[in-house]
């Protein structure tokens, strides 16, 4: 066990997976950088954030792929290789970039075992930065979980943690279902203490990162760094939080959100995805049609407003939800009074 | 090249099989008893045909909404693919793909795709998995000339190139997608984009067995034998609309009837094995007998089946969920 970043959990979990499986490879823009014929350093970059950094230089040519800038191609054929062998895991850089290579993942890769009549496996990982916070604009900040979420056939892990993404990498690429894996790029230099061996963390089962009695706080990916400060500081007033990290939004722990609104009988959620269908609506909706006689006060949502992601930091950070809004939505579902009631 | 006897009676077979089995489709079709969409492939069984010869099991395919063919050449058996256009539990996919997802990946049969240019990239990907488990396999892209505009191919033909991969890029243009002309929507030539990716180009006329069979085996020996990519531009008509219900009402008067007199590839076939003394025309009649029972055996065996029940619906989604 040691201090790992985010960056260095995940190319932790690569490297730990290439090793035990030949079959695991590895394609995208840049994860070695300058392969093939270059003059200068070959693996000089290890994609453009540096995450897949010495993988090409001890696993080779053989295993890692630097492509062209053509997503439409290599993640097609990530799926057709996942189909017919090999269990290949693709970057896709910035998630903003799907819109190249929708198709491929929606209409193939997720499609195939269900019309194919169960005959197909496609072992495929696509690893992609999401989120904003680093100014990096419209195209660039997404956090497009929802969409892949809404596809059947794929499943989708948002890791809110070094040692989350590590053990959530691990479980996707033994996965043989196609799995879309999101890392927020605002997280890559986040540290905690992360194991040095080789463990997986299942899909669909939350994880509580704080227990309380009194509101149940439901955040994905980096939000749940957010709910857990704004926990903790209304720990210090006497409000209890009970924060749930889903970890995959598909399949969604459905089971352990009811159980935790049962016993507080608040709900926030907190959603860093356009707020129209995204899994704040969709967390909302499963309680209010399996839990309604638990709730004491309506559902509260912490999302961005339904806009572009904005350039100027300023507006960037009105955009993002963060711990001071989580933490005034529980204090206005903990003022709630039921007025029928009251009367 | 000289083709054993067997492979020649092996190919009448296959495109005799793909000619009923279409034939068919459109006679049944019309009786309304079949659901969904269906794009006949009749006219053109040459080029699957005289492709699939030169592959196994272990070599891979991917294929388009007009799918049929290439399935049957692949080895698909006819009653499992007529029981899934029926949409029965004992289709090939359990009645949960139809006719534009037909697929076998256990023959290396990588799907019929509703999605134009859908293959090529998965070509790429089954090439990548060729080359790196080093199992001497390639892997064969079907695209129309209405697939060759776009990206997802062009971007394929580049990446094959890239990767050197051992992908064999067959674009069988009869001439229109949909309803569009090829000489409208085309610019350029096939040849020329071939040439721009710095790719072998080879052609061939895909109404005479004999003239793919020659060009594939060229085409797909050079990928085969690892010297990257090629793309095989194949010549051919539809004698069908687009789907079934389409009146062709854009083609030329007498364009298709001029098809099936002068260009019709069992004809063309039956010929020249007469004429070169290659077989014996009463093994040929006898096959045309045999696929006709086998045609006649699939679809009633398909219209007797068991619907998929509904328990079917939620099943097979993800491997494990």
């Amino acid at each position: 066990m040691s201090k790992k970043s985010f960056r260095q959990a995940i190319n932790e979990a690569l490297r730990q997976e290439m090793q035990r499986d030949p079959r695991v490879i590895l394609m995208g823009e840049d994860i070695a950088g300058g392969q093939g014929g270059s003059a200068g350093v070959v693996d000089a970059w290890g994609g453009v954030l540096g995450v897949t950094k010495g993988l090409y230089t001890e696993f080779g040519a053989e295993r890692v792929f630097d492509t062209p800038i053509s997503e439409a191609s290599y993640i097609g054929a990530a799926v057709g290789a996942a189909a017919t062998g090999l269990r290949p895991v693709a970057e896709l850089m910035f998630v903003d970039f799907v819109g190249s290579c929708l198709d491929q993942i929606m209409n193939q890769a997720a499609k195939f075992r269900y019309m194919f009549g169960g005959k197909a496996r496609t072992p495929l990982v696509i690893r992609a930065m999401y989120g904003a916070g680093f100014n990096a604009a419209a195209q660039h900040s997404q956090a497009l979980y929802p969409l892949f979420t809404h596809i059947p056939g794929l499943k989708v892990v948002v890791p809110s943690s070094p040692y989350e993404a590590k053990g959530l990498l691990i479980e996707a690429i033994r996965d043989d279902d196609p799995v879309i894996f999101l890392e927020n790029k605002v997280m890559y230099d986040d540290e905690e203490e992360v194991p040095d061996e080789p463990y997986s963390i299942p899909f669909g089962e939350a994880n509580l990162t704080r227990e309380g009695d009194d509101v149940t706080i439901v955040a994905f990916g980096r939000m749940v760094n957010f709910a857990n400060e704004a926990a903790d500081r209304l720990g210090k007033d006497g409000i209890s939080c009970t924060v749930i990290d889903p970890r995959t939004t598909s399949p969604l722990d459905s089971a352990t959100i009811l159980e935790c609104v049962e016993d507080t009988g608040r709900l926030v959620i907190v959603d860093e995805s356009s707020p129209r269908c995204n899994m704040a609506t969709d967390v909302a909706a499963l309680v209010a049609e399996q839990a309604f006689d638990a709730l004491r006060a309506p559902i509260r949502q912490v999302v961005p407003p339904h806009t572009p992601v904005p350039f100027a930091t300023v507006l960037e950070k009105l955009y993002l939800p963060d711990a001071a809004r989580i933490e005034s939505a529980v204090r206005s579902v903990m003022a709630y009074k039921k007025a029928k009631q009251d009367a | 090249m000289q083709i054993a006897h067997d492979i020649l009676l092996r190919s009448y077979r296959s495109m005799r099989t793909i000619r009923d089995f279409e034939e068919r489709l459109h006679v049944e079709f019309a009786t309304g008893e079949i659901p969904g969409f269906v794009h006949l492939y009749c006219g053109e069984e040459a080029s699957a045909v005289g492709v699939c010869a030169h592959l196994s099991d272990t070599d891979t395919i991917a294929s388009t909404h007009r799918g049929h063919g290439h399935c049957i050449a692949k080895g698909v058996g006819v009653e499992g693919m007529m029981a899934e256009i029926y949409g029965r539990k004992t289709g090939v996919c359990h009645g949960k793909g139809g006719s534009m997802h037909i697929a076998d990946l256990s023959l290396g049969m990588l799907g019929a795709n509703g999605i134009v240019g859908g293959g090529p990239p998965l070509i790429c990907g089954a090439a990548l998995s060729h080359k790196v488990l080093k199992d001497g396999g390639v892997a064969v892209a079907f695209y129309g000339d209405g697939a060759s505009n776009e990206g997802t191919t062009l971007e394929s033909l580049n990446l094959a190139m890239v990767w050197q991969l051992p992908a064999v890029f067959v674009c069988e243009d009869n001439g229109y997608g949909e309803a569009t002309g090829a000489s409208y929507a085309c610019a350029g030539t096939q040849k020329a984009r071939a040439a721009g990716f710095g790719m072998p180009y080879f052609d061939c006329d895909g109404t005479d067995f004999f003239a793919v069979h020659e060009a594939a085996g060229q085409a797909i020996a050079h990928a085969r034998a690892g010297h990257g990519p090629v793309m095989l531009h194949v010549h051919l008509a539809r004698w069908y609309g687009h789907f079934e219900g389409d009146a062709m009402t854009y083609r030329a008067n007498g364009e298709v009837a001029r098809e099936r007199s002068e260009h019709d590839c069992l004809q063309n076939f039956r010929k020249h094995v007469t004429e070169t003394s290659l077989l014996d025309l009463s093994a040929l009649d006898d096959i045309d007998s045999n696929v006709k029972d086998e045609i006649e055996a699939a679809v009633k065996a398909a219209k007797n089946a068991p619907l998929p029940e509904p328990a079917d619906l939620q099943a097979d989604v993800y491997v494990s969920y």
